[in-house]
């Protein structure tokens, strides 16, 4: 790589996440005098963003790209790449395997590294090092001294990679020790506990940064991976597009059995998302009654559109009726009633529902 | 009603994905250039004028249109040229 020369400044891109611990490595690195260029690598399964635009009660909250909101704060470019077909390598097939849901943390952050460090400038410049947010023992799958290691050698960045949070307690980086950025200044955190970077925000007069609660990525959700499980067995193969991730994230998934499963939503957000696939999808709703809107899924027979229409209806206002019409609209715009008796809670199985 | 050459729709899809696509349209346009952007997510509000502002893009009409939930954004970008090879 091509040294920086007294005719060409340090440059540096930053992981950005939208999380305070990107936010502050990337600022201590700023303070030194480094030119920095964020990125901010969408996967598709990033927990901010559809959530917030789909479900209607959280429309109330200001709706911000936390990533650009960071970018934005520390004065610096931001550069958004979709990664979503590129990423189903890492989803599918993690070399080191997946963390306690089916988050594959450790590939994940060694290929948002390597193509970081690929990556080129708004000023057409390649970039000298590749500033992380990571800090040893926060989390427990990819933030380990040892695997911390592991990123470093197999992203191909080595000692190109500066953890400003934690750099004090690691080898010193190419960055340290060429002088371009002060050792001194940078941080010796450890551990789960999110105190020093909250002392340090405050010093730096960061106060609305964001805090997603269990992190930035539906993999690391439990009923999100069993959502994707299912999807998978299903399907009897491992694959996704993006919309079959997006509407994992959305309403209350059933599979009354293996043909079939139905996506209902769960508040007008929703339901108005979920009129948007009513030309991919088989849609019901309960025409007589107010009622949640529902997707279906799979290869259902007679029978089970039937089944469907009950559970819908189970959810409507027409529940506690002997009879409510079902509509049944399908992709070529066919459409039909059927006369169904609502499902009563008790004949709804348990198992029938997918992650809750 | 201001004359645009390039409209770009992203009608239905949930950001970031329409600052991703504005993005990387603005990238292949010359220093200078118009678009209009369609969008249906209201995250645009915040997502589109801050991008902007980071890249010295200029977004100088809004509206919604009568459409159903359509948000209309005229842009027209930096004069000079900011890429990368993403």
């Amino acid at each position: 790589m091509e040294q920086p020369t007294k005719f060409r400044a340090v440059k540096a891109i930053a992981l950005i996440s939208g999380g305070l611990d990107s936010l502050l490595a990337t600022k201590v690195i700023l303070d030194q005098g480094i030119d920095v260029e964020g990125v901010n690598f969408f996967t598709g399964f990033c927990v901010e963003g559809h959530t917030q635009a789909i479900r209607k009660r959280q429309r109330e909250k200001i709706k911000r790209n936390n990533a650009l909101w960071v970018a934005d704060q520390l004065g610096i470019k931001l550069h958004i790449v979709d990664v979503v077909q590129e990423y189903k390598e890492i989803v599918l097939n993690p070399k080191h395997g997946y963390g306690k849901n089916l988050n594959p943390c450790l590939d994940c952050k060694i290929f948002m590294v390597e193509r970081a460090l690929n990556m080129v400038g708004f000023d057409g410049c390649k970039f000298d090092f590749v500033i992380s947010g990571e800090v040893i023992g926060q989390r427990p799958k990819s933030q380990r001294r040892e695997t911390m290691a592991i990123i470093s050698r197999e992203s191909g960045a080595h000692d190109r990679l500066l953890r400003p949070l934690c750099a004090k307690n690691l080898p010193a980086t190419l960055p340290e020790r060429e002088g371009w950025v002060n050792r001194e200044t940078l941080h010796d955190f450890s551990g789960r506990s999110r105190k020093p970077q909250m002392t340090l925000a405050t010093e730096y007069g960061f106060t609305d940064y964001a805090q997603p609660a269990g992190g930035c990525c539906f993999l690391t959700d439990q009923n999100y991976s069993s959502k994707l499980s299912d999807l998978w067995n299903t399907r009897g193969q491992r694959d996704y597009e993006l919309d079959d991730i997006v509407l994992l994230k959305v309403g209350r998934h059933l599979r009354p059995n293996h043909r079939f499963k139905l996506i209902l939503a769960r508040e007008e957000g929703e339901n108005n998302f979920l009129k948007g696939y009513r030309q991919q999808y088989i849609q019901i709703d309960i025409a007589s009654h107010t009622g949640p809107l529902a997707l279906i899924d799979g290869d259902p027979n007679e029978n089970d559109l039937r089944v469907a229409s009950r559970i819908v209806a189970r959810y409507s206002q027409g529940r506690n009726e002997s009879n409510v019409c079902a509509r049944v609209r399908f992709p070529d715009g066919e459409e039909k009633n059927l006369s169904i008796q609502p499902y009563s809670a008790h004949e709804i199985p348990e198992h029938w529902h997918i992650g809750v | 009603m201001n004359s645009t050459t390039i409209t770009l729709d992203t009608t239905g899809l949930l950001c970031p994905l329409p600052l991703i696509r504005a993005q990387d349209l603005a990238k292949e346009l010359a220093p200078g250039s118009s678009f209009l952007l369609l969008a249906s997510d209201p995250g645009v509000y915040y997502d589109i004028p801050a991008w902007c502002r980071m890249h010295g893009h200029e977004m100088f009409q809004v509206e919604e249109s009568s459409q159903e939930n359509v948000i209309q954004m005229w842009i027209k970008t930096a004069e000079t040229t900011s890429r990368s090879s993403e």
